[in-house]
């Protein structure tokens, strides 16, 4: 047993608060936008340019003028704002927003993460990336816990090339949820069916208590 | 003296040379400066140096300059959509900086704006950071980015009056603003030019001071990844 996509989803929209700010990654982390709890205010950022991202549009209502960091089509909200690119990246730098959920390929236990480059793989580029995880407040993961092969992403040190140092405070898999204290990471929650000692099996990096 | 041109072609004539440099507007396919892009195209000028955060699809957008070999490199910080980019780039045909995207941005609006170049905490301690200046401001340690300060800016926007202040529409404003500011000389294409004073003074998103030219055409706006929701249930 282990949380499945929707479910990991539904845990780190335990994450929001009401009235933050707040960017989410593509894939899973988008995900998240489904859980808002009711009665929260929560605004999403599209990097690209725009706070208050609505819904994907009905077919026809499409618009090319109105996509998000993804390039897909979507709607606003009455409380959308748009804004150039330079702005948008000064309230991410700026330390503006208030959290973003990102997928990864590799974390380490000091809170690296790695997420844009497979060496000797297509390279496409770290997009917005590596500003989000240095200028925003929190920075919270969500990934599976292991690779195809079956080999943990939750490392000592990442072997792919880092998006940013020690910029990673939580991560949500497949397998649990873990925080990244000093020493290593700190089990805070096993997902449903999940012993102890399989979330740390699974696991590469160093478990603190 | 009128901003306005009669075509794309013709706004571009006597600014283009061989191994140029140009800081280009959009995002994916959004708001990209299309019919300019068009005309450098039939204009054929070489090794260019685009600064763009996208590089199009194979037959749209950057794309087409990259078909026809006339790109020497590219600034971007994602190309993933463009397999003809990725085979030149491979192949060693095209020179690429990735650029994280908040930095590509900030290196245009540091260009516009007379600042030569920035701290940022970005890319510290990944790839990006090799070879650049370190310094450390209240405990945090920051990288050196150097501003971009292209020969020719070119972007799309809306809506412009006669004076070149220019409307952008939603998310289509992106990287337009800054990479219009960075420019010696900007050419701006809109899907309207209006008459002086037909534009809400408070309302103008970028002031025509950075605009020099202007043209006004058909564009194709095509969507990248059409994504719609279901109906919900009446």
């Amino acid at each position: 047993m282990s949380w499945d996509r929707n479910q990991m989803a539904a845990i780190a929209a335990r994450e929001l608060r009401d009235g933050w700010y707040v960017n989410l990654g593509i894939g899973i982390p988008t995900l998240v936008s489904n859980h808002i709890p009711p009665g929260f205010s929560v605004t999403l950022q599209s990097e690209n340019g725009m706070l208050g991202m609505g819904p994907f549009p009905l077919a026809g209502e499409e618009d090319a003028d109105l996509i998000n960091a993804g390039k897909q089509t979507i709607t606003e909200l009455p409380n959308s704002a748009y804004f150039d690119s330079a702005t948008s990246f000064a309230m991410i730098r700026g330390g503006k927003i208030n959290m973003a959920i990102l997928g990864a390929m590799e974390v380490s236990e000091e809170g690296d993460l790695a997420n844009w480059m497979i060496p000797g793989k297509l390279v496409k580029g770290m997009g917005g990336a590596m500003d989000l995880v240095a200028g925003v407040g929190r920075v919270v993961v969500v990934m599976d816990h292991t690779n195809k092969a079956g080999e943990s992403k939750v490392l000592r040190r990442c072997t792919l090339p880092l998006t940013g140092k020690a910029v990673v405070d939580r991560v949500i898999t497949n397998l649990g949820m873990l925080d990244v204290v000093p020493g290593g990471l700190k089990i805070v929650e096993l997902a449903e069916g999940v012993s102890n000692e399989q979330l740390r099996s699974a696991t590469e990096a160093t478990i603190v208590n | 003296m009128s901003k306005v041109y009669s075509s794309a072609t013709t706004a571009l004539d006597g600014l283009l040379f061989d191994g140029m440099m140009i800081a280009a507007g959009g995002f994916g396919l959004c708001g990209i400066p299309e019919l300019l892009i068009d005309a450098l195209r039939k204009c054929g000028v070489k090794n260019l140096t685009v600064a763009s955060n996208n590089a199009g699809v194979d037959d749209f957008g950057l794309g087409l300059l990259l078909q026809s070999r006339q790109i020497k490199k590219m600034i971007s910080s994602y190309v993933g959509e463009n397999s003809e980019f990725m085979r030149q780039y491979l192949s060693g045909e095209l020179e690429l900086e990735f650029n994280p995207q908040g930095t590509l941005a900030e290196r245009m609006r540091a260009g516009g704006a007379g600042i030569p170049g920035f701290f940022t905490a970005t890319g510290v301690g990944t790839i990006v950071a090799e070879g650049k200046e370190h310094k450390d401001f209240d405990g945090r340690t920051y990288i050196l980015e150097r501003a971009i300060n292209a020969d020719l800016s070119i972007v799309k926007a809306w809506k412009a009056d006669e004076s070149g202040n220019l409307i952008f529409r939603k998310t289509a404003r992106n990287f337009n603003v800054p990479a219009a500011t960075c420019g010696k000389i900007c050419v701006a294409e809109v899907e309207e030019i209006v008459p002086i004073g037909a534009m809400p003074p408070d309302g103008i998103h970028l002031p025509g001071i950075y605009v020099h030219r202007l043209i006004t055409g058909t564009h194709q706006k095509r969507i990248e990844q059409r994504t719609v929701r279901a109906k919900e249930a009446a």
